[in-house]
């Protein structure tokens, strides 16, 4: 979703107001679709519950209190309420290529990408003034400072057999990784002897 | 990528040319083409572990040695800040009076690169812990290197971030190897504003940074080791007009390279731009603001004024940095350092300059004039010209000077007393390998004495030979001795 931030900027929008709507659209979607298909196949599959799921906790003496509101306390958003799409260009598919490191050239491709940005449009239609964006779940929490002593490393054993391939305990990248990145440009070369 | 290093193919005697002709263009010219130069510098926090694992820091060990699981970025790993590193950043801070930010945030900067395992690198982008400080440094100048210019250079921001591994580039065999020992270790990340103007005060305004970070223990600031890295944002200008396009110059391990890189590309610019082309900026070519997020695992850093001010669930526990505690715990800062000699020991601006400047010259000269009644002022000369001119001839440090403080404060007593000519005393002062062999200075002086008759002896000869036995000998031998002593 990185690429999609670069296109319309960063909007970050509270989580609870945002998850509904997108979960919203999300099972409006799957509703058509199950209606459309025959009840027996859907008991068929496996993980599908062919009654609701109560849950309950046994040792509780209070009731399962679930968050999620039991009648939609949201409208949905018509489809022609959403701005339209500004045209995808090709230098902005090239950038998306080299950031993502995914190719998706194809038509098949293009219209995934005008799809996915569709479907995150839904988030400008929210109006989020006199609100702070909020950085993370922890961000009124207390950052706690760790002391300055020494309580791991030493694991190289366990650390090298996780790679593929290793040369003398040093870790192997290939030589394709090392495109321009982040303006690093420290360059060490091994010195070849001939033992 | 990154710029190859042609300055160290260029003569000496090139580069003093190169030198004294940006020197003038120092100076202001109106009309004529500038340098431009910012520092970046990202200097190794000096502690026991890393900024967000407890791995242990440390040079030349054996390859992912100290390696967490969280350096390697295994999957359920989180971050745990080292409270050594925000003091350290804090402490730097309130050294280069910054204004510190009681409130900091952590950020994500995403790139891909194989000694990066996360493929992000946790810094501070959007809130640092310290903002808008200054460095004073100093310059000799003048032609003959003994005035002092005082300079300052703005600090942007000192913010705290990690380190990456390290990537050995195997061409031979197509690869490339990774250790990982260096990730994850704590840096200060000093931005400071395009306030210098050639390579010569960019790198009198590093040594005094070294010199600060030295005393304050935050940094060892050794640029051989990469403790202290040095990045240089190069363009040129006419005085008045807008800033030119900048390239970096990075990669540099010692600052004296940093002087002559600088003013090589100051140089190569104005020559660029005198014959008509555009300086190209080669190293960004992505926004570099891009590839930022928040860092979700960590919250807002917060730092305490006092210890009034920490809520009362934390005072007590460890895990709080307090300003007030800080500030009372700085140590002597080199600018004071100076002043306090120029005051003890009535020194010149210049000589205390030359002694901080010099690893253990000051505790060197403090121990000679413990040891003598002579004035500080007549010992300075010898300490800073003499000696310190023969340490760096034979290219030795101040502690594996041959010669003992004691040693040089007897050495002068005798030619304060008149026992032994200066120019013996000088003989002495020089290193030479006789008196490093010799087991007492006073059997040096005498071996010296001795010597300097048989050459005596020997150039009588001479003359006698040559006024074929006619000069008188009482006459000759007077002004022979006049001529060498």
């Amino acid at each position: 979703m990185l690429g999609i931030h670069q296109i319309y900027g960063r909007r970050r929008v509270q989580l609870n107001i945002i998850l509904p709507l997108l979960c919203r659209y999300y099972y409006a979607s799957r509703t058509d679709n199950m209606l459309s298909t025959n009840v027996k196949t859907l008991r068929k599959t496996r993980n599908t519950p062919s009654r609701p799921v109560t849950v309950a906790r046994l040792y509780s003496s209070n009731k399962h209190n679930s968050k999620v509101p039991k009648v939609p306390t949201w409208e949905p958003l018509g489809e022609d309420r959403i701005p339209s799409l500004p045209q995808v260009s090709s230098d902005l598919v090239d950038k998306l290529e080299r950031l993502a490191l995914v190719d998706f050239r194809t038509k098949e491709g293009l219209v995934c990408l005008e799809r996915a940005i569709r479907f995150a449009d839904h988030l400008n239609m929210v109006d989020t003034t006199g609100v702070e964006p909020m950085d993370s779940v922890l961000e009124h929490g207390q950052l706690f400072l760790r002391g300055d002593t020494v309580t791991e490393g030493d694991c190289a054993e366990k650390l090298l057999p996780l790679s593929n391939t290793t040369v003398e305990e040093y870790f192997v990248a290939p030589p394709e990784t090392f495109h321009f990145q982040g303006g690093r440009t420290e360059s060490v070369h091994v010195k070849h002897s001939e033992f | 990528p990154g710029r190859d290093a042609p300055a160290q193919s260029r003569s000496n005697r090139t580069f003093s040319m190169l030198e004294y002709v940006l020197a003038c263009l120092c100076r202001s010219r109106p009309h004529e083409l500038v340098g431009v130069v910012g520092l970046e510098i990202h200097a190794q926090i000096q502690s026991n572990t890393k900024l967000f694992s407890g791995s242990k820091v440390g040079f030349s060990a054996p390859p992912n040695s100290l390696v967490s699981f969280f350096d390697a970025s295994l999957p359920g790993t989180l971050p745990v800040l080292n409270r050594r590193c925000v003091e350290a950043a804090v402490m730097t801070a309130l050294a280069l009076n910054c204004t510190i930010n009681k409130k900091s945030f952590f950020d994500r900067k995403h790139y891909f690169y194989a000694d990066l395992p996360a493929g992000y690198q946790i810094t501070q982008q959007r809130r640092a812990v310290a903002v808008d400080g200054q460095l004073a440094y100093s310059l000799l100048g003048g032609r003959k290197r003994n005035q002092i210019q005082s300079r300052t250079v703005r600090i942007k921001q000192i913010q705290l971030e990690q380190d990456s591994g390290k990537s050995l580039h195997d061409d031979q065999r197509s690869q490339t190897l990774i250790d990982l020992n260096r990730a994850g270790v704590g840096l200060m990340e000093l931005v400071m504003e395009p306030d210098m103007s050639c390579g010569e005060q960019a790198a009198a305004a590093v040594r005094e940074l070294q010199l600060v970070l030295q005393a304050l223990g935050t940094c060892q600031g050794n640029m051989s080791e990469g403790q202290l890295r040095v990045d240089a944002n190069v363009s040129v200008h006419r005085p008045g007009e807008e800033l030119g396009v900048r390239t970096e110059v990075k990669n540099i391990n010692s600052a004296r390279f940093l002087s002559r890189a600088i003013d090589y590309e100051i140089q190569r610019q104005i020559e660029a731009l005198g014959r008509g082309e555009a300086v190209l900026n080669e190293t960004r070519t992505y926004d570099s603001k891009s590839g930022f997020m928040p860092e979700p695992n960590l919250p807002p850093l917060v730092v305490y004024e006092d210890r009034g001010s920490v809520p009362a669930g934390l005072l007590g526990a460890e895990g709080v940095v307090v300003l007030e505690g800080l500030r009372e715990g700085l140590p002597e800062l080199p600018s004071v350092k100076r002043a306090r000699l120029v005051r003890s020991y009535g020194l010149l601006p210049e000589h205390s300059f030359t002694l901080v400047n010099e690893d253990g010259l000051m505790e060197y000269f403090e121990a000679v004039v413990k040891e003598t009644r002579k004035e500080p002022r007549k010992l300075i000369g010898w300490v800073t010209n003499e000696l310190l001119g023969h340490l760096k001839h034979h290219n030795l440090s101040v502690s594996k000077c041959p010669v003992s403080p004691s040693a040089l404060a007897e050495l002068l007593e005798l030619q304060e007393a008149g026992h032994i000519s200066s120019t013996v005393a000088k003989q002495v002062a020089s290193l030479s390998p006789s008196v490093c062999d010799s087991v007492s200075l006073s059997v040096s002086v005498r071996a010296l004495q001795e010597g300097n008759k048989k050459v005596l002896n020997r150039l009588m000869g001479l003359v006698q030979k040559e006024t074929k036995g006619r000069a008188d000998p009482v006459l000759v031998r007077s002004l022979l001795e006049e001529k060498t002593s």
